[in-house]
């Protein structure tokens, strides 16, 4: 593979680990950061998600792949503590999740990013990655009043800051309202202001969506710079060039159910993953399907 | 017509002890709205708690104001705990919908009948409040300006309001500027956003509320001192607008904001007012009847005010640039 002579040393460890592991759903793996059991959520009658088992290696980069409505995202939010699920236990670094709340988690070093970016608009751009930062003294109400309680520390974080925004290539712009930024940049933002938290597993939920191809290059050099410094990472991508070029696993959703694990090359050429994302009968004339429009109720004559 | 009797007494009310008092209420909406995001429409709930404990305590029980003053901001505390426990966990709207209400229960509360003998029912509490404060007047005599008049005793309330208005104005700035600032101008922004970065968002805003409260109660403890009656019809839900409206005026999350909003419209208020009661006198206006005047102001203003939205909808202090960029 031409992008391995790419790779840092992190990430020729991961793939060696991983290159042990079977190539199956649920599948254990020597070092998991993050565990999951028989996790359910339903909306209704529909089972949203329905996770038996599922374990993300210490030190990967992992991808979680599926067709729209698979519960990609619904999994996020279940094991950062966003939403709550019917059922289910999962654990962190060790650590029972289960009913503790995101802020919590986020504190544990269990970060994530949302898929429609959450910059804060009306903050500038070093306002929203000073945020980032966690046990801030000035951020108790009475310290407020007392400046040189926190100004030292204050200080560091902006450093640190400045840091992470020179690196990401957006130090120019840390006056400017984060409002102001292009989608491409709120990505980048909201990626370098969930590293000011400082986590050990950060799960971007689309990192790519509505980032103009110039900057996806640069994008997947910071998420491989992410794990080279000692994170986990685990995102969700519909961008099959993107999952391919980066990932060490593949985790594949459908239908709320994990139906394939294993690396990038593999589990693409799965059949049932083929058929997950292009439905059983893709080789078929969309006319032939019994879905075409003139048989639906109240169609056109 | 006396204009110089209408400019003088719009710039008297302007910085008197009614703009005093709705500044402040405004200063708790500005904290809670323009820098939280909480939609608290029962801001005059927090103001008749204040004024209220001045009434009962002082009057009903014969007790001293200094003993009133710690008592109001205790029951505002608990106001805004009963408020936010709740809501403070769901949508904002929620909050919006449960403090209008609660607003309206407050005043019914307060001119129940059953509660006659210690809020006063319907005529309210009237009698010597706070004279142990206005024991400490300095001032000899009334205050006379050829543009401002004031008595004696509200002349000890506006300086004393204003020096209130200005330390708590201090201690917002520092408060808004600091990481303290900063998660409360983010979860205005995005709360989720901010809990996946580890804040605990809802002790956040359960602060803003109290804050916010706080401020409003003061107002209503400087009502209480001022005007010597609380009257239940007194805490409409028309103050908490007022107040907003006072809040937009000036620019939400300006510290200066509430202050020359307040100052703005009461000027605008009572010089519409004058003007027409002085055109009327005069025989300009033989349309209208002297009670016209009070609808009509509001429609005035209403219209100015209007028009400032549309031609500075970021308000006075505001930037353009910012309001551009929208909050979601």
């Amino acid at each position: 593979m031409a992008a391995s002579d790419r790779l840092g040393p992190r990430a020729l460890e991961a793939q060696a680990v991983l290159g042990q592991v079977e190539n199956r759903p649920g599948v254990p793996k020597p070092d998991p950061i993050l565990v999951a059991d028989d996790v359910v959520r339903r909306f209704g009658g529909l089972a949203a998600v329905d996770v038996e088992h599922v374990e993300v290696q210490r030190g990967s980069i992992t991808a979680l792949i599926g067709p729209n409505g698979a519960g990609k995202t619904t999994v996020f939010n279940l094991l950062t503590g966003f939403d709550t699920p019917d059922s289910g236990d999962w654990t962190f670094n060790g650590r029972k999740l289960a009913g503790v709340a995101p802020y919590k988690v986020a504190r544990l070093g269990m970060v994530r990013t949302f898929q429609l970016t959450k910059a804060l608009s009306r903050l500038t751009v070093l306002d929203n990655m000073r945020l980032g930062a966690t046990s801030q003294r000035g951020e108790k109400i009475w310290a407020s009043w007392l400046p040189f309680l926190w100004r030292s520390q204050e200080e560091e974080i902006t450093t640190r800051a400045r840091g992470l925004l020179d690196r990401f290539s957006m130090l120019p712009k840390e006056a400017d309202f984060a409002g102001s930024l292009s989608g491409g940049q709120r990505k980048l933002l909201e990626m370098a202001r969930a590293l000011m938290v400082g986590p050990e597993l950060i799960m971007l939920d689309e990192p790519m969506a509505g980032v103009n191809p110039a900057l996806t290059q640069s994008l997947l050099q910071h998420i491989k710079g992410i794990r080279e410094e000692g994170a986990t990472v685990l995102f969700v991508e519909h961008d099959m060039d993107m999952v391919h070029d980066i990932s060490d696993w593949v985790i594949v959703m459908a239908q709320g159910r994990i139906i394939a694990e294993g690396p990038p090359g593999v589990v693409m050429k799965d059949p049932s993953v083929i058929d997950a994302y292009l439905g059983a009968h893709h080789t078929k004339a969309l006319t032939d399907s019994g879905e075409s429009l003139t048989t639906s109720p109240g169609g056109e004559q | 017509m006396d204009l110089g009797f209408v400019f003088g007494q719009s710039i008297t009310q302007a910085i008197g002890v009614t703009a005093i008092i709705y500044c402040l209420a405004a200063m708790g909406v500005n904290m809670q709205f323009g820098y939280t995001g909480l939609l608290n429409f029962g801001q005059v709930a927090f103001v008749a708690v204040g004024a209220y404990s001045v009434g009962v305590i002082v009057v009903t029980l014969g007790l001293t104001l200094w003993l009133a003053i710690p008592i109001s901001i205790f029951a505002s505390v608990v106001l805004a705990l009963v408020l936010g426990i709740p809501t403070l966990r769901l949508r904002a709207d929620y909050l919006a919908i449960v403090t209008i209400a609660a607003s309206e229960i407050v005043r019914q509360l307060v001119r129940s009948i059953a509660l006659r003998d210690v809020l006063g029912g319907a005529n309210g509490i009237n009698g010597k409040m706070g004279q142990e404060f206005h024991d400490l007047n300095p001032f000899p005599a009334d205050f006379e300006l050829p543009f401002l008049t004031y008595t004696r005793q509200d002349l000890w309330v506006v300086i004393v309001g204003w020096a209130l208005i200005a330390v708590l104005t201090l201690l917002i700035w520092l408060l808004v500027r600091s990481p303290w600032g900063r998660v409360i101008k983010g979860i205005r922004e995005d709360e989720n956003a901010v809990v996946s970065l580890g804040k605990n968002t809802y002790v956040y805003k359960m602060q803003a509320l109290i804050l916010g409260g706080l401020l409003g109660t003061l107002g209503g403890v400087i009502w209480a001192v001022a005007k010597q009656s609380v009257q239940p019809d007194n805490f409409v839900p028309d103050v908490t607008f007022f107040a907003y409206t006072i809040v937009l005026l000036g620019g939400a999350a300006r510290v200066f904001g509430p202050i020359i909003g307040a100052i703005i419209f009461w000027f605008l208020l009572v010089f519409v007012g004058e003007f027409l009661n002085q055109a009327i006198q005069a025989g300009w206006l033989d349309f209208l009847e002297p009670t016209d005047i009070g609808p009509i102001r509001f429609i005035l203003v209403g219209i100015g005010l209007m028009s400032l939205m549309i031609f500075r909808p970021q308000g006075i202090f505001g930037d353009k640039k910012e309001l551009a960029l929208d909050g979601r």
